[in-house]
């Protein structure tokens, strides 16, 4: 039988494991857009995964939700990127500092 | 047999995450995800959320990956200034990450999640639909919730078509044209003569 901690386990895993693609692919954007969809996937999982040990299908409710949100972000960050890329020519995240930030 | 698959599904999804964030294309990592999508699925599967399960297929490789797809290989990408960094910043992000998961397996781990302490629920009947619970639920007590959410995916539509659309040949406003614009080029004075006799008939039908 599936124990809750081997699911939560492998969302740690997998949470952190997105943590350092955020650290080492820090220029490329793509990859960090990527990085973020591997996150809200581990918090699904573990949102999952109490949700079938507690009998509780809220849980479920929350995951559809946070799907939806992901989606719309996806969406938008993907247009904005394309926008980025078609005015300055890169994705690469040194190279936009016109805000002076 | 179910934690045999378990394990093996977790063990893919691992391994594709750790190709997404390492492999040096851009493509390959979105096919990884993919994969690592794919994974997930057959792990709700497992744990008994099957429309979540199909959602994810669905909508998320079926729209969110192929979208991803579609960005990565039109742009014209130089990798190479990309790359730069990488083993720069592999220590200090193995060390958070190490950190992260000792954190986490320390509070989440067996002791005080495992079997021993959360049974595993029974299984459910045959004829126990998960999608009708969800709907149930959805529709009843997390209604306001879920207009809110149909209103973010019009938003994030409305967004996304807004930033990428060309302005030209579209219907925009020029705030500089409009403000250039002198009272000549708009407006013509016409001088013309009244016609008397036309209302002399208009008075004479009256």
């Amino acid at each position: 039988m599936i124990a809750l901690s081997d699911c939560l386990i492998v969302g740690a895993l997998l949470f952190s494991l997105s943590v350092v693609g955020i650290f080492i692919n820090r220029k490329n954007i793509i990859i960090l857009l990527m990085c973020i969809e591997l996150m809200l996937l581990a918090v699904n999982l573990n949102f999952i995964a109490f949700s079938h040990f507690s009998g509780d299908i809220a849980g479920q409710v929350f995951v559809f939700f946070i799907l939806t949100v992901a989606a719309a972000e996806a969406a938008i960050g993907l247009a904005i990127l394309v926008v980025l890329f078609r005015n300055l020519s890169t994705i690469n995240v040194s190279e936009l500092d016109s805000l002076k930030g | 047999m179910e934690h045999i698959i378990f394990y093996c599904l977790a063990a893919i999804l691992l391994f594709a995450a750790t190709m997404v964030v390492t492999v040096r294309n851009p493509v390959r990592a979105t096919l990884f995800l993919i994969l690592a999508f794919f994974s997930s699925a057959g792990v709700w599967l497992l744990l008994e959320a099957e429309f979540l399960a199909l959602t994810l297929v669905l909508v998320y490789v079926g729209a969110v990956m192929v979208l991803f797809l579609f960005v990565v290989m039109m742009l014209d990408i130089d990798l190479a200034p990309l790359q730069e960094g990488f083993t720069k910043y592999l220590p200090l992000g193995m060390f958070v990450a190490a950190l992260i998961t000792i954190e986490m397996i320390a509070v989440l781990g067996a002791n005080h999640f495992g079997l021993d302490v959360v049974p595993s629920p029974s299984p459910h009947p045959a004829d126990y639909s998960n999608t009708r619970e969800i709907g149930l639920l959805l529709y009843t007590v997390y209604v306001y919730p879920f207009e809110i959410a149909s209103v973010i995916l019009t938003v994030a539509i409305v967004a996304a078509i807004t930033l990428t659309l060309r302005q030209k040949n579209s219907k925009s406003q020029d705030i500089s044209q409009q403000v250039k614009v002198r009272r000549e080029d708009r407006v013509r004075i016409v001088k013309m003569q009244s016609s008397p006799t036309k209302t002399k008939e208009q008075e004479a039908q009256l």
